[in-house]
């Protein structure tokens, strides 16, 4: 019999007896008394309250107890003892048997539903997936199933259809809402070359793309995988409740042992009243609440942030989130886009970007790239160059159109010309940390191009976020002083570490360490040891995968501004799991000596329906208190996506 | 008088919980045959879990059959944190559980309020 029909059987059945306590004082009597009250506990045990038994016992024979044993004896010593006291013509108390079977029954059946709607994150996501796709075959386009599509697939995806798997577009222009994985409200416009992920929605276009990840290695699978691990896994605060409820159960049987004693023995109470004293102690403790304090906030707080591209890898990380005084930046990729742009032209732009472009187009330098982007989008006609002359170290020289042009830094300067205004203009640039290239012509310098990788648009509200919060800020980085604290400048972070070796990040952030814990945000394979170290590692999602690997936190988005949701989410959720434990704690120790009689002098006792009723409502106000986090407002300076 | 023996019943029945159930009792163990290079261990779930503690050969794929006879809820689900699995477990069904054995080492099992526990041995 499943426990809602259990609940219903057992109400329908106290219902009468309810009715008695209610109407009692005005005179109304159950028909046929005690004995109609025998014959319908005697249902409910034999029915409802039958599986508390079955599970206690078999727990018992396992050395076991749990919160049906507690049930289970509670409503066995109402019933039994009633059966005893009609025999004895004593008064009895069937109606607590049966209305703490039923209270309790009711609160099992709103927290299994409570529990479901916790842990249905990753059903949610799972069901995100794609059931089918159209795929290319032999020329031929068919609907698959997700699962026969393998790696090399061309895949057509229509306006409005999902698409299938992660891959690169091969044809057609669309714009893709991505915010089912990503949590990036904005539809993302893409064409021909541009990578695609499974599950997001195709809105405008038709594309054709070739499929590069499939099956579990998707990043939906990958999300999914992670959430998964992180909805089961253990917050440290949980080691107490670990060892409280190990002992739990045998406590409290005790304590009702000693409760019935001290009443029977020692108060002069009767055989009777100590012995609801004791039962009511059975009922009310409860270990439920303790056990489902942190795993069901653990769940829905790990869930939701999913949902917002944030993925937080463990109840651990969550929880030393909440103790960082110090967020550490790698630099480029993190602060900065991690590509540089022409950002100034100095000179005739149309000139300069052509000799440059013309000069630099066989060339794979980071800057050089940076040249023929702006060129491209620039519209230059890049002429050909020849009798190309790479000049160590200072840059490179060619022929175009008959004259000898060329590209390079200020070690070229020594033997050709250049006019004040354009040495000044280069000091200018230079100063704001910018990388000047100079292009010339038959030993003149004509113009300047300056190049600098700029910061992320949003890297600045993420850092004043985060100052807000009261956290120091700090840049880690291997380029110069003076870049650095330009990009540092622009953003408004508080400190700089400059000139760092690559194998120093991780020692540069245990010295930040020793003034309490230190989150590390970073992207690059350079940067996961450094992740590792940090008490909370933070890896952009589009970062390398070693980095995502190394940090407890992976932000999907790839947007800075996540660092200050994802505190937020992490503090919220620890927050939660700290109030349910308490509320859980508090509960019991309360309820246990209230129910126990202590407070008997003062007026205050608990019948066992009362404490059946709050055993009930306690394990559910923690479930409930824990799915509420779903909706919990978030405390951040930045907007929420 | 009456008062007297109830102390002293009282007290052995203190003294036989806490012998009971804190006491150090054999739990019962079973190491996973290998046949058909899967190594399958069936657990049963009444009270607690038969066997508690599973001893698996690394490096074979093993599968769990878990049968939930428990009326219970508290026993409704099976939770692996560190391979991430929760698995429900419906009364009567038997739910195979997939477990990496890639790893050595000793994991735990819990149901999903964390009151019964397993051992998992991977060696």
């Amino acid at each position: 019999m499943s426990i809602t029909k259990r609940f219903w059987v057992s109400l329908l059945l106290s219902l009468p007896m309810l009715l008695e306590m209610v109407l009692k004082p005005f005179g109304w009597m159950l028909p046929g008394g005690h004995w109609t009250m025998l014959i319908l506990t005697s249902i409910i045990m034999a029915t409802s309250a039958r599986p508390f038994w079955q599970s206690a016992w078999a727990s018992f024979k396992k050395h076991h107890a749990n919160m049906d044993t507690l049930v289970a004896i509670g409503t066995a010593t109402a019933y039994l003892y009633s059966i005893y006291a009609m025999a004895t013509q004593q008064p009895v108390f069937f109606e607590s048997a049966a209305i703490v079977t039923c209270f309790v029954l009711l609160g099992q059946v709103f927290e299994e539903r409570m529990r479901n709607n916790a842990s249905n994150a990753v059903s949610k996501l799972v069901d995100l997936q794609a059931k089918d796709a159209v795929v290319l075959r032999d020329g031929q386009p068919q609907r698959l199933p997700i699962d026969q599509i393998v790696v090399g697939d061309l895949i057509q995806v229509k306006p409005g259809e999902k698409i299938a798997v992660d891959g690169v577009i091969t044809a057609g222009h669309s714009t893709i809402d991505e915010s089912m994985v990503t949590g990036e409200s904005m539809p993302v416009e893409k064409q021909s070359g541009d990578h695609v992920i499974g599950a997001t929605i195709n809105t405008t276009g038709a594309l054709t793309f070739k499929a590069e990840k499939v099956g579990a290695d998707t990043m939906l699978a990958q999300i999914v995988e992670l959430v998964k691990k992180a909805q089961t896994s253990h917050a440290p605060i949980q080691k107490l409740t670990d060892k409280v409820s190990d002992i739990f159960v045998p406590v409290v049987l005790m304590l009702a042992i000693v409760t019935f004693m001290v009443w029977y023995s020692f108060l002069g109470a009767s055989l009777a009243s100590a012995l609801i004293f004791a039962v009511s102690v059975v009922v009310i403790a409860c270990p439920c609440a303790l056990g489902l304090a942190t795993p069901t906030a653990l769940m829905v707080g790990t869930g939701r942030s999913a949902k917002m591209g944030i993925l937080i890898k463990n109840g651990e990380v969550l929880e030393a989130v909440n103790d960082v005084q110090t967020v550490v930046f790698d630099k480029t990729g993190t602060i900065t886009n991690g590509q540089p742009v022409v950002t100034d032209i100095i000179g005739d732009d149309t000139q300069v970007l052509t000799i440059s472009a013309a000069l630099e187009a066989a060339s794979e330098h980071p800057l050089a790239a940076a040249i023929m982007q702006k060129a491209q989008t620039a519209g230059i006609k890049v002429p050909a160059a020849q009798e190309f002359q790479a000049i160590q170290g200072k840059g490179v020289s060619a022929a175009i159109n008959g004259s000898t042009a060329f590209v390079g830094n200020d070690k070229l300067l020594a033997g050709v010309t250049i006019t004040q205004a354009l040495q000044q203009q280069a000091a200018a640039l230079q100063a704001q940390a910018k990388t000047v290239v100079y292009v010339g012509e038959n030993q003149q310098v004509i113009g300047l191009i300056a190049i600098q990788d700029t910061p992320k648009a949003t890297s600045q509200a993420a850092i004043a976020a985060l100052k807000a919060r009261g956290l120091h800020t700090v840049m880690l980085t291997g380029d110069n002083r003076r870049v650095a604290e330009a990009i540092a400048a622009a953003v408004g972070i508080d400190a700089v570490i400059a000139d760092v070796l690559p194998e120093d990040k991780a020692a540069q952030v245990q010295k930040l360490q020793e003034n309490g814990k230190v989150a590390f945000v970073g992207d690059g394979i350079n940067d996961a040891p450094a992740l590792t170290v940090a008490d909370v590692g933070i890896a952009m999602g589009s970062g390398t995968d070693i980095a995502i690997e190394s940090g407890g936190i992976v932000l999907v988005k790839n947007d800075l501004r996540d660092v200050d949701r994802a505190l937020a989410l992490s503090k919220k959720t620890f927050n939660r799991i700290k109030l349910n434990l308490f509320w859980a704690f508090i509960y019991n120790v309360l309820g246990i000596p209230v129910a126990a009689g202590v407070f008997f002098a003062a007026g205050v006792t608990l019948s066992p329906e009362l404490a059946g009723l709050a055993m009930a409502f306690s394990s559910l106000s923690v479930v409930t208190s824990s799915v509420l986090l779903n909706r919990a407002k978030l405390e951040t300076n930045v907007a929420m996506a | 008088m009456s008062q007297i023996i109830v102390v002293i019943a009282g007290l052995l029945v203190i003294g036989f919980i806490a012998w009971w159930f804190f006491g150090k009792h054999a739990v019962a163990t079973v190491e996973a045959q290998v046949e058909d290079q899967t190594q399958t261990v069936d657990v049963k779930v009444l009270g607690g879990y038969s066997p508690e503690r599973v001893v698996l050969k690394q490096g074979v794929p093993a599968v769990l059959n878990f049968t939930r006879e428990d009326p219970s809820s508290c026993l409704d689900r099976v939770v692996f944190p560190d391979f991430g699995i929760n698995q429900p477990l419906p009364k009567g069904e038997t739910e195979a559980i997939k477990i990496d054995t890639s790893k050595p080492g000793e994991y735990t099992w819990a149901c999903g309020m964390d009151m019964f526990h397993g051992q998992l041995v991977i060696e």
